[in-house]
């Protein structure tokens, strides 16, 4: 991190830009005119008690929620400039782009190398010298390769649940993703698991721009760039991570990082 | 209840289950006991594999029924394995769940049909409809395929609803996360996930086929010959047991017996076999 608090308006590329974004479930409102940026090559984090609507916010990002039956979205997300749900969007190359890791780790009932070249043959890929290649890449920037190398044709399912999730992080680096989503993606692990995720993430930083939603404050601290704190559908504060953690600028914020809230 | 008391209840009820399964044991020992003596004395290559049967004479060959049987139900799994499986992921995967939801039973209930139901339908609109546009007598291994693979539908289908819907979600989130289309994620991670119930659907559906005697007596034509096209008419082992039980005496009867053991067994290999596909699956999560 660097030593200046970051800001939303201080320089650097910003690759999502969200406005005004409203969601709807059937008739229920679960996003409240949400604004915020993600900045390039940076870990931006999301916050905030449960059900107020991070994992929403985030699967609007490569349009995840559009398979719920009844959604409704108003508000502009624009990708590099571009509006996402714009009619023109090819929603399949959106989520190459825009990758996604789930709180539950959910590699395929297949063996490890297909589950990392899975992407690669939907997309069209099947030299197999080039998936080799690419499988290997992927496994050792998950820091996978050295675990499971020598049993790549074994089912994804035997690994142990935090090597599962990193096995799905290295299927999303197989397609080559710009930005990685993650909803909770060490809630299912114990701490040590934890710790080797977020550092995994420190490392895909150099490279990707990555968005976290996460229960942990102290995670959220540790590993982000920026932060916001939603509420109840809303985006009560967003910022620099140093400045959301030591000098929140809401109230609500405050009690919530304190520990006062609920 | 409190006439007869909590243990008066469950002594009835056990007594119930074992007299059906005493009830189910003593067919299958019956059946046993009266057409195994006769496999022994007649040879069991003899008689599966000489063509004549003329009881008569002392011939007992079952090789042109096995045929009949084989062919009548490989027929039925053509036409109602790919119909089945593509019903249940349309209504699995597109069709909105409470369309499902009013659609599967209503297919569940087609199961209940008197066989003799289909097999009406099938003498009365399919046989004529061969006869006319393809030849032959109409009552054929054609006519009979198209039954079954319609009666086996229901099984298959619900099964296989069932396997499909038993896929984690998250599967087909992961795969169309990874930019995936909906179709790539069907027969990619869909299927795949669902295979061994997919593979015991079918299974039980040709359990069902291959024991299926109503519907065959009436739209197969019940000719005792080994069948050279899928128009001419043939007599399954089913229904060469129901057609002369009434009248057979002596070897006849043992014969017509002994042919039940071995649609026994096949039956229990099949219903075997799904099983182990099932369990397959769920030793494997
Ligand atoms: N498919 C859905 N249909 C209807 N309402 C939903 C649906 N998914 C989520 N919601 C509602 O939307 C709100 C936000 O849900 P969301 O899952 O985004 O919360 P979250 O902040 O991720 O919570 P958690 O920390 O528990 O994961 C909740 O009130 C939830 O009940
Ligand atoms: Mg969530």
């Amino acid at each position: 991190m660097s030593s200046a608090p970051l800001s939303p308006d201080g320089p650097g590329r910003n690759r999502f830009e969200i406005s005004k974004l409203d969601l709807f479930y059937g008739d229920f409102q679960a996003l409240k005119s949400v604004e915020m940026s993600v900045r390039d090559r940076m870990i931006t984090a999301l916050i905030g008690p449960s059900g107020c609507g991070k994992s929403t916010l985030l699967r609007c990002l490569n349009r995840m929620n559009d398979l719920i039956h009844g959604t409704r979205i108003q508000g502009k997300v624009l990708l590099d400039g571009q509006d996402i749900y714009h009619a023109s969007t090819d929603v399949t190359n959106l989520r190459k782009r825009v990758g996604m890791v789930f709180q539950r780790p959910n590699p395929f009932p297949l063996s490890l190398y297909n589950n990392v070249v899975y992407g690669l043959r939907v997309a069209g890929v099947h030299s197999r010298k080039e998936l080799d290649e690419i499988v290997e890449r992927s496994l050792r920037a998950a820091w996978l390769w050295d675990v499971v190398s020598d049993r790549l044709d074994h089912s994804a399912l035997e690994l142990p649940l935090d090597q599962q999730q990193r096995l799905c992080v290295a299927r999303l680096l197989a397609v080559q993703p710009e930005v990685i989503l993650m909803d909770e993606p060490c809630s299912a692990l114990d701490p040590i698991a934890t710790m080797k995720i977020e550092e995994l993430m420190l490392e895909l930083k150099k490279e990707y721009t990555i968005i976290i939603v996460t229960h942990n404050m102290q995670q959220a601290a540790r590993v982000s760039d920026f932060t916001g704190y939603m509420l109840l559908g809303e985006m009560i504060e967003f910022g620099g991570t140093k400045d959301i953690f030591t000098r929140p600028s809401n109230k609500l914020t405050d009690d919530y990082i304190t520990g006062k809230y609920g | 209840m409190t006439l007869i008391g909590e243990k008066g209840v469950r002594r009835i009820l056990l007594a119930t289950a074992l007299s059906a399964i005493s009830a189910l044991l003593l067919i299958a020992l019956f059946i046993i006991k009266e057409g195994l003596p006769f496999i022994f004395h007649y040879g069991l290559w003899n008689f599966l594999s000489s063509s004549d049967w003329e009881p008569q004479a002392g011939k007992f060959g079952i090789f042109p029924m096995v045929a009949a049987s084989l062919w009548v139900t490989f027929g039925a799994m053509v036409v109602g394995a790919p119909l089945g499986v593509a019903g249940a992921l349309f209504l699995s995967e597109f069709a909105p769940r409470p369309v499902m939801r009013v659609i599967k039973p209503m297919i569940e209930l087609l199961a209940a049909i008197p066989s003799v139901v289909y097999g009406f339908i099938g003498v009365m609109v399919l046989a004529p409809l061969i006869r006319d546009y393809l030849g032959g007598p109409g009552l054929s291994v054609l006519a009979a395929s198209i039954i079954l693979g319609i009666m086996i539908l229901p099984t298959v289908i619900s099964i296989s609803i069932d396997s499909i819907m038993a896929v984690p979600q998250s599967y087909r989130e992961g795969s169309l996360a990874l930019g995936a289309t909906v179709w790539q994620t069907i027969h990619m991670v869909t299927i795949r996930a669902a295979r061994s119930g997919i593979l015991a659907s079918i299974i039980l559906g040709m359990g069902r086929a291959i024991g299926e005697t109503m519907a065959v007596i009436m739209v197969a034509g019940n000719a005792v010959k080994i069948p050279h096209s899928a128009l001419e008419s043939v007599r399954s082992l089913t229904a060469n047991i129901a057609l002369e039980m009434s009248y057979a005496t002596g070897l006849h009867r043992q014969a017509l017996f002994a042919t039940g053991v071995i649609l026994f067994v096949v039956i229990i290999i099949l219903n075997s076999a799904a099983m182990v596909a099932i369990r397959g699956k769920a030793a494997r999560k």
